[in-house]
């Protein structure tokens, strides 16, 4: 019996030293403690240029940071996380507003205890102050998709298929949306749910661009759901001939973008969403000073012309 | 022979003696139990100056935990019965996403919808269970079938009526409604009040809730857990039907013959399951407002993983529901503990892996000692 407890205190007491390890090298850095929570599931790639940005700007400016996100991308969890982060009493809090009515209520108590929270990727710049959070750093979605969709439209499309690989946050529907918009046609089945996997998304866009033939463009919302469109678009033969639009960078995109798969790709700057709070938070927190607006991260177009620092850089700052 | 007339009539030679010590010990809790101890002195020792043991912090993972217990509780009685329910987190984007579109799209009052909910999840629930029996296929498959369909489902309804996935406005709608408190709304805040003004616990500091305590109350979500652990306690333990939900997990044949009716009490714990995955999210839309269609992820699994670690068997027969609660427990402190102790975010996974197979382990080596199988 004694053996036996002995024994599972000695294998528990193993597999929770583990981390032992990594909170020591994480409490080196001394001074203030910001917190960084995303909405974005574990499999999505995009969001370490954000992890690598909140890193760099904690080591430029000697503070810790953390960064946190619900693992499968359900924002009731990551309700929790900002009460958690809360909890732990951090100097300041980053966090995106994908669902106001979920993460307001959270948001605010953190505000309400006195940490301060910038809001930052999703969200509106209304929703920010209305949470009271400090500013807004991130792209306009809506906006975003807008722009894009008066683009192509000058460019001569007149149909298209957005490839949403993340269907249940509003702002990727946004973006379809302000480009439906943009373009001056309706949004409907031309929005497909592609899911995460894939090949899943791949065949999906097969499928979809076999049984609507006369679709002009194609926009995608991301690395997720750019790259296995670039492999279906090759594989069907559309590569280069079919207008392709994507938001985000990535590396495959970079490489579509300079074999002129793709014809552009908007640029939210996700490394200045991360670094720049931290920057600002740290600078309020020592100096009490604090831009007087919003910071606009984004939309930036990128297209063939002025790659070689994008390209260089692309999946890891840009 | 003699002697055996002298014998006092309460020893009965058909009941093997053991020791209270061993008694004590032989429980499908204990490994659980251990784990809870073991899971609190590690967080103690190193997360301390986290904060996840003031208030806030405290309250934090409870209500993880006891979002765990809930689903816990239903799986477990299944296990017990010996099926499995994969649909589980499934129900719970359903019915969130049913509750919101019935009072929010088509104006019905909260209750009504609320009602309708528990009725259709419980119908759905039924509906496992009957497709399970009828078919003799094994439920992993049925109910896989149906965390698909109901997770597609809840998209489509969603995406057809409002061309949204998240609904909100469930807040609004539920102002002032009489069943809605009870799902989302919050027990003993003047306690936690009268604590706050006495300094007890941190108040907040500016805003518009200045002065008030940083923890308002309990939320009901927690008294749901625990009403549901104490009934999920005695019906297995002190009534016919909870030994005949053991028979059923047993030895179905073996129960059909001694006149168990295995096939009401497979179907019944089915609908009990789909009754816990429908209050889950019922508190979950009362909180936060909203419901989505990406709601409930993995649930499933979280809730399995939580009574075998509880000390379930996955082959029926074997478990309780105290030591699926304190599995739910060990499960949400890990992981909102993991949040504290500044592990790395992509690690926590690895953990939770790692942690599931050695309360396994630990649970296998105490039936053994249980059983005395080798």
């Amino acid at each position: 019996m004694k053996k036996v407890n002995l024994f599972t205190a000695v294998i528990f007491s193993l597999a929770i030293a583990a981390p032992l390890a990594m909170i020591s090298t994480n409490a080196t850095a001394a001074g203030e403690k910001y917190i960084l929570v995303s909405h974005a599931p574990d499999s999505d790639s995009w969001w370490n240029t954000v992890k690598n940005g909140i890193e760099l700007a904690g080591k430029q400016m000697g503070v810790t940071v953390e960064y946190r996100n619900p693992p499968t991308g359900d924002l009731a969890d990551m309700a929790r996380i900002i009460q958690q982060a809360a909890a732990s009493n951090p100097n300041g809090i980053i966090t995106t507003l994908s669902d106001y009515d979920v993460l307001s209520g959270p948001i605010r108590d953190a505000v309400d205890r006195g940490i301060n929270v910038i809001i930052m990727n999703s969200g509106t710049p209304e929703q920010a102050r209305e949470v009271g959070a400090l500013m807004y750093v991130g792209q306009p979605e809506y906006d975003a998709g807008h722009a894009a969709g008066l683009r192509a439209k000058g460019d001569g499309v007149g149909s298209f298929l957005c490839v949403n690989h993340y269907i249940s946050s509003p702002s990727s529907t946004q973006r379809c949306q302000g480009f439906a918009d943009g373009l001056g046609v309706e949004l409907g089945s031309q929005m497909i749910d592609s899911g995460q996997d894939p090949s899943e998304i791949k065949n999906k866009v097969l499928a979809y661009l076999s049984a609507n033939k006369n679709t002009d463009a194609v926009l995608t919302l991301g690395p997720t759901s750019a790259d296995p469109t670039i492999a279906a678009l090759k594989e069907n033969g559309m590569a280069g001939d079919l207008y392709f639009g994507t938001f985000d960078l990535g590396t495959e995109i970079v490489k579509g973008i300079k074999a002129g798969i793709i014809n552009w790709g908007i640029d939210q700057q996700p490394f200045l969403q991360a670094y720049l709070p931290v920057i600002v938070l740290t600078n309020y927190d020592r100096y009490g000073v604090l831009p007087g607006n919003n910071i606009n991260s984004g939309p930036g177009f990128v297209t063939k012309d002025g790659l070689t620092l994008v390209e260089k850089y692309a999946g890891e700052y840009r | 022979m003699s002697d055996a007339t002298q014998t006092p009539p309460s020893e009965d030679e058909r009941v093997k003696e053991m020791s209270a010590f061993r008694k004590a010990l032989i429980r499908p809790e204990l490994g659980s139990i251990c784990g809870v101890i073991l899971v609190f002195f590690f967080f103690f020792l190193t997360a301390r100056d986290s904060g996840m043991f003031s208030p806030s912090g405290v309250m934090n993972w409870s209500i993880v935990s006891a979002q765990f217990i809930i689903i816990a509780v239903g799986a477990c009685l299944l296990m017990i019965a010996g099926e499995f329910d994969l649909s589980v987190g499934s129900m719970i984007g359903f019915s969130g996403m049913s509750i919101a579109l019935l009072s929010v799209s088509f104006g019905w009052p909260v209750w009504l919808a609320i009602c309708v909910t528990f009725v259709l999840c419980m119908a759905i629930g039924a509906l496992n269970g009957w497709l399970v029996i009828k078919t003799g296929l094994p439920s992993f498959i049925v109910t896989l079938a149906f965390l698909f369909i109901l997770r597609g489902l809840t998209i489509f309804a969603a995406i057809a009526t409002t061309r949204k996935t998240i609904i909100g406005g469930v807040k609004d709608a539920a102002e002032g409604d009489w069943l809605a408190p009870i799902f989302g709304g919050k027990v003993l805040t003047g306690l936690f009040q009268w604590m706050g003004d006495h300094g007890w616990i941190e108040t907040f500091t500016r805003g518009t809730r200045l002065g008030q305590p940083v923890v308002e109350g309990i939320p009901m979500l927690m008294v749901w857990a625990l009403v549901l652990v104490i009934f999920g306690h005695w019906l297995l333990t002190k009534t016919k039907f909870g030994n005949w939900i053991f028979a059923a997990g047993g030895d179905p044949q073996a129960a059909r013959y001694v006149g168990v009716p295995v096939n009401r009490v497979k179907i019944t714990m089915f609908m009990f399951t789909a009754f816990c995955a429908c209050i889950f999210a019922t508190a979950q839309v009362m909180e936060f407002g909203s419901a989505g269609a990406d709601r409930g992820l993995l649930k499933e699994f979280e809730a399995i993983i939580s009574v075998v670690i509880g000390g379930a068997l996955l082959t029926g027969g074997y478990g309780s529901v105290i030591g699926a609660a304190l599995g739910a427990i060990v499960f949400g402190v890990v992981q909102q503990g993991l949040f504290f102790a500044g592990v790395e975010s992509s690690l926590f996974r690895v953990f939770l892996g790692v942690i599931l197979l050695l309360a396994v382990i630990l649970n296998t080596y105490i039936r053994r000692m249980i059983t005395g199988e080798r």
